[in-house]
């Protein structure tokens, strides 16, 4: 099932006369259950593409259809509640929020999605469990290491259940073996729930543990490869 | 996690700049607080002495009588008047008074001076008038003689003892003669007091003005002076539109002229402390949204409501504040009650003039809830004033650019 269609995708900067095609025109689609990944150089696009497909950022034309919604026709104050119940987001670092634990950064999502609170409880100790966090529920990001910060984030992103997960660039600031221990975690929970994450990276160790890669080069898709 | 929560963890987020920002406020509050506390400590003493020093703190006349200052426009009190009055909440004291011009002489000498027809005991309660007889003695109820205010008495040669004849138009063009022997001369601290002229039993003064039981003013006294305008209007309907009742301000403008220059003075300063606290928290709040410019990007990112984010920063911005208050309110309020029964007494140099006047010389201060309410609405007032800087940052910052910084 298609979870993400993409059609003739374009955003270009005016900058200082010179215009700017980070997306050039990309049509691309998701299934329900896929783990790809974004590669290419620095400056090829890969973020622009993410935010848009996220509802961040607006494209300069084309269309993102998400289950059935075009989001690039939903006015900013739609695009927010359409974020909150549908996508999931892992950001590079600074991801959390430092004055809650572990737990309440998890349970952030849910409330404001407004779910009941055992529900709530359930799932963040469930997610907490699975990313290997079961024992510190109660820490604040700043007693807990990167990795461990990165797979909170991992928990959250999956805990308003949306229809896909965005990361970009989740490992950049990690070390090999906490790069390594995210992504089978995210691995993992992409089998375990069935949902798709799309993240971008230009480490081939990430790149390695992607069943489909997409490599992007000045704004255009110039290769998109499944692996085994 | 509510959001009144969340702030408060934010506000600990740097413990020493939010206290550093917080005793500012509470500086602030205590400042202002003790300020007002003195100033109106100050005031109330001020109207206090005023009031008991002539003209009460409300008085009672016949309609035409303020602007006329006729002897035709006087009223006779009746049986219940004065229980009318006296059963008022808020009242201590009434006592009458008859009051007019007439002409003193004593052969040689003539001048035009004011006759006050007192009632011997209740005026000394309230005006200790007794207290500035300088030679002689004070009058006794139902006296023959007069008490002589001293720059008169030295102008006309007058003596203890001697005889004085006062001629005046009495009640409806009557003509009024009498003789009248000197019991006592009395010396004010202030030169327009002893200028103003003889006192006589009410009961002789009405004779002499041929108007018998009738009267020109009731001088009232009250227990606390911040409810005067309601108990003028209790006496007001109580009395009717026979009678016109006036309070102290009404009758002397110009002391309440002279407090509001003095609140307005000290308003100017307190002004100044606050507005450099006001920047003192805006600071604060700068700093801790500039440091909070990607988390916030991240909030709304993954779903979270702007206005949900600027109801945390209004917290954040209200607990400074609110703090603020409460520490020093918790300071000062001892420290204010203390002084309110231990009030400070003045420097010597100060003292004297104080004195010589009959007044404690003491600075004094005052509990009244403005001293506390005005610091409230000004902190609250700032707080909100700060607050529009989170409000339009937040309104305004661009999710993509911040994301990306
Ligand atoms: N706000 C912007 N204004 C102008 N150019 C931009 C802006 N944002 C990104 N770009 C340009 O778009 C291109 C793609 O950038 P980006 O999506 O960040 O690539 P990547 O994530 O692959 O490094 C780059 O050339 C970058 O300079």
């Amino acid at each position: 099932m298609k979870v993400i269609d993409i059609k003739d995708l374009y955003k270009i900067y005016e900058d200082n006369e010179a215009e700017v095609h980070a997306v050039d025109g990309i049509s691309l689609s998701f299934n329900e259950g896929e783990f790809a990944a974004i590669v290419g150089p620095s400056g090829s696009g890969k973020t622009t593409l993410l935010n848009i497909l996220g509802g961040l950022d607006k494209p300069t034309s084309g269309e993102i259809t998400i289950g059935n919604v075009k989001i690039n026709e939903l006015p900013p104050s739609k695009l927010i509640d359409f974020r909150l119940h549908n996508i999931g987001f892992v950001f590079q670092a600074y991801n959390l929020i430092p004055v809650l634990t572990a737990k309440e950064n998890v349970e952030f999502i849910m409330d404001l999605q407004g779910r009941p609170k055992a529900e709530k409880e359930k799932r963040t100790r469930e997610l907490l469990e699975q990313v290997g966090l079961g024992d510190r529920l109660n820490s604040r990001p700043n007693r807990l290491s990167g990795g461990q910060q990165q797979r909170v984030a991992v928990a959250r992103a999956l805990a308003s259940r949306p229809k896909f997960v965005l990361a970009d660039e989740p490992t950049a600031n990690l070390d090999s073996k906490s790069t390594e221990n995210l992504l089978d975690i995210m691995e993992k929970l992409n089998r375990e729930e069935n949902i798709t994450f799309i993240f971008s990276t230009h480490d081939p160790r990430v790149v390695k543990k992607a069943r489909r890669v997409i490599t992007i080069e000045d704004g255009k898709v110039i290769k998109d490869e499944a692996i085994r | 996690m509510k959001t009144y929560k969340m702030a408060w963890r934010n506000l600990w987020r740097n413990k020493r700049r939010t206290l550093i920002t917080v005793a500012a406020v509470v500086f602030a509050v205590f400042l202002s607080t003790f300020m007002s506390s003195m100033q109106e400590g100050t005031y109330s003493k001020m109207i206090e002495n005023t009031v008991s020093f002539y003209s009460g703190y409300i008085q009672v006349h016949h309609p035409g009588y303020w602007a006329s200052r006729s002897i035709n426009d006087v009223y006779a009190p009746g049986p219940e008047f004065f229980k009318k009055i006296d059963e008022t909440p808020n009242v201590t004291l009434s006592f009458p008074r008859l009051e007019s011009f007439t002409l003193l002489s004593t052969g040689e000498n003539t001048k035009a001076a004011a006759l006050i027809g007192i009632d011997p005991v209740k005026e000394n309660k309230v005006t200790r008038l007794s207290q500035w007889v300088e030679a002689g003695k004070y009058l006794e109820p139902g006296d023959d003689g007069l008490l002589v205010a001293k720059n008169i008495a030295k102008q006309m040669s007058l003596n203890v003892g001697d005889t004085m004849v006062l001629l005046s138009t009495g009640y409806h063009g009557s003509t009024s003669a009498a003789l009248f022997p000197i019991k006592g001369i009395l010396n004010f601290p202030s030169p327009q007091m002893n200028n103003i002229g003889v006192y006589a039993d009410i009961t002789k003064a009405g004779e002499f003005f041929s108007t018998g039981d009738m009267i020109t003013s009731t001088v009232i006294m009250v227990d606390d002076y911040t409810k005067l305008n309601h108990t003028k209007q209790d006496i007001g309907k109580k009395l009717g539109n026979d009678y016109s009742v006036m309070t102290w301000d009404e009758m002397q403008p110009e002391i309440m002229q002279m407090i509001e220059q003095d609140r307005a003075g000290a308003v100017i300063m307190k002004a100044i402390i606050y507005i450099v606290i006001g920047f003192g928290i805006l600071g604060t709040i700068i700093m801790m949204m500039s440091e909070r410019r990607k988390e916030l990007a991240i909030m709304v990112a993954v779903g979270m409501k702007r206005g949900k984010i600027i109801k945390t920063l209004f917290f954040e911005t209200l607990y400074i504040g609110f703090l603020g208050i409460v520490l020093g309110f918790l300071l000062s309020t001892p420290i204010m009650l203390w002084l309110v029964q231990h009030p400070i007494p003045l420097p010597d140099s100060m003292a004297e003039v104080y004195e010589k006047f009959g007044f404690e010389a003491k600075l004094f201060f005052s509990l009244h809830y403005p001293v506390f309410m005005n610091q409230i609405w000004t902190v609250f007032a700032i707080t909100i004033g700060v607050f529009l800087y989170p409000l339009v940052t937040v309104a305004r910052f661009k999710l993509i650019q911040t994301l990306r910084s």
